[in-house]
């Protein structure tokens, strides 16, 4: 199992680390049972994330995954913030590992639950809500790579259906 | 400092090992000079191992391609013997994931299992196995010595209640043989698996003991190699290897035993001194020597093993069968850790070329990562709170294991 060059870049080196006093959105997502949680903090200035910052307890993907989302993130309009991908990610990364993929990819769900968090504290319309992507959990229910033989399984179902794994 | 994975071949059984590429190249089975140039090869390394495990005959020696088939020979090849006495199979829940998917596999084929539990430091309690045994059982299967926490088992003792019972028992002794004394006479196994790549052997050897009078059904059907028991033709160089391995091994062992007894108590003692929230797994006293498992707390395994990797250490977090697999190890679920928790493993097998000074530089550069990656983590912080009311300064934290009654 190889990272590529920038993942190690971003797990050894990475960016926006730490967390914002008083921030207008806060946001997490996982749990340590399943080895990986993200914590995003925002600042919101005129519809702009003005600054980004996180906390990440997981594996050297989860490391880098949240440190680049926190990059791409920075200056964006929420709109445009909440529209970045866990794909998106992967791709900056320059992908990562089949078994991470989805396990350890979470960084844009944590960035949009931050999102979340600031429109509920604003008391923002419902029109707001709207734009903003499906429930990240629903969409990472759809599928799953099975760790063992690194085909694609539906999020959910007890065992593998290639080599008979349990999930 | 990951030996328990793979250990490095020793430059002496390589050199043994290479006329049986050239020109020792013949089949065991032939009958002419070459083949039986390495028929004697094969006669040669049966007794070296048989040495090792103290077997009384070189002919209880059956070799295979790596433990995990020694292990899977083991089970199905005495369910197959035996069904006819009884379909009821008893394991710990610590074994390997050959021994725990092998018994998954009878069980679909009808058999039944039992797992034992352990207790904290991974032990299995003998009574427990006494009473597990019906008049079903036919088969009792528990390590010798845990890859992942060291924790040895107390076989010898169980292996007085199979006996007494007349019920066979298999130890794998994969993480054992050839690192600490094993003596199947006294510790009464009636099969034993053990592994050449755990004491400075190849790749692609390893054996199954099969004490005289056992009977068990091959894996492998087809001619009539290793007296029947696994057909196909032999690894020669690989097997000769393991003799010659096997031979050292037991002339070293006491050196052995004795180096990595040393390296073990300063890594472990340096660790749980300098970085604080950490737990020592395995039982204090009955283990492995070699084998230093620790859970570093609020902070994720494989995060540390990066960081270590790029200063040129390499270790384990749980065991290297399963790390592609991204799952809590079943051992230290087994022993009542709690899941969270587990994920913060650190594992450590010591080799005998490994030095004091590797040891010290482990020491010095391990802290600092832990603490930047727990910098970094949403849990030490929400963690650093509560401690700060609730528990004097330096505490271990809190007992990771659930109460157990």
């Amino acid at each position: 199992m190889k990272y590529s060059a920038k993942v190690m870049d971003h797990f050894s080196n990475p960016r926006n680390v730490g967390t914002i006093e008083n921030a207008d959105g806060v946001g997490e997502v996982g749990n340590p049972a399943c080895g990986d949680i993200m914590r995003f903090y925002i600042s919101v200035r005129d519809g702009r994330i003005e600054d980004v910052k996180f906390q990440t307890f997981g594996c050297g993907a989860a490391i880098a995954v949240s440190s680049m989302i926190s990059e791409m993130a920075r200056g964006k309009t929420l709109e445009e913030a909440s529209r970045i991908s866990n794909r998106d990610v992967a791709d900056a990364l320059d992908g990562l590992p089949a078994n991470k993929l989805h396990c350890s990819n979470l960084g844009a769900d944590a960035l949009q639950a931050a999102i979340r968090d600031y429109y509920a504290r604003n008391g923002d319309s419902a029109k707001r809500r709207a734009q903003m992507p499906p429930v990240p959990e629903k969409r990472r229910q759809e599928s799953c790579k099975c760790p063992y033989c690194d085909i694609e399984v539906p999020r959910g179902a007890p065992f593998c259906k290639k080599c008979g794994a349990k999930i | 400092m990951d030996h328990v994975a793979a250990a490095p071949l020793l430059p002496e059984v390589l050199e043994a090992m290479m006329p049986y590429f050239r020109e020792h190249f013949g089949n065991p089975s032939s009958m002419h000079g070459v083949g039986e140039k390495a028929e004697e090869a094969l006669t040669q390394a049966r007794s070296q191992v048989a040495e090792l495990i103290h077997a009384r005959s070189p002919g209880e020696i059956v070799f295979t391609s790596c433990g995990t088939e020694s292990n899977n020979f083991a089970l199905k090849g005495v369910a197959l013997a035996y069904q006819n006495k009884g379909r009821h199979i008893v394991v710990s829940s610590v074994e390997h994931f050959s021994i725990m998917h092998a018994v998954k596999t009878l069980e679909k084929m009808g058999f039944q299992v039992t797992h034992l539990p352990v207790d904290g430091t991974g032990r299995v309690d003998p009574d427990e196995v006494d009473r597990a045994i019906t008049p079903q059982t036919i088969l009792v299967s528990v390590m010798h010595g845990n890859n992942e926490v060291g924790t040895l088992q107390p076989i010898a003792e169980i292996g007085r209640i199979t006996r007494a019972k007349g019920v066979l028992l298999h130890t794998d002794a994969v993480a054992t043989a050839g690192v600490i004394p094993v003596d199947v006479e006294a510790l009464q196994a009636d099969l034993l698996s053990l592994s050449a790549n755990a004491f400075y052997g190849p790749k692609g050897a390893a054996a199954l003991y099969v004490r005289k009078g056992v009977r068990i059904h091959p894996l492998l059907d087809g001619g009539i190699q290793e007296n029947g028991r696994r057909a196909g033709t032999e690894n020669v160089p690989a097997i000769v290897g393991m003799g010659v391995a096997a031979e050292i091994a037991l002339r070293e062992m006491d050196n052995r035993i004795a180096w990595a007894r040393k390296l073990q108590k300063r890594l472990q003692e340096g660790i749980l001194e300098r970085i604080p929230h950490v737990v020592p797994l395995g039982h204090p006293v009955e283990r492995l020597p070699q084998i230093v498992s620790v859970l570093v707390e609020y902070v994720e395994g494989e995060s540390m093993l990066l960081f270590l990797d790029m200063e040129n250490i390499q270790i384990a977090s749980g065991s290297a069968c399963i790390s592609r697999s991204l799952k809590v190890s079943h051992v230290m679920l087994a022993m009542g850790i709690d899941a969270a928790l587990a994920q913060g493993s650190l594992l450590f097998s010591l080799g005998k070329d490994n030095t004091e000074e590797q040891v010290d530089r482990v020491l010095e550069v391990l802290p600092p990562i832990v603490q930047r990656l727990r910098d970094m983590s949403p849990l030490y912080k929400k963690a650093a709170r509560t401690f700060r009311s609730s528990s004097d300064a330096g505490s271990a934290g809190p007992d990771p294991r659930r109460n157990r009654s």
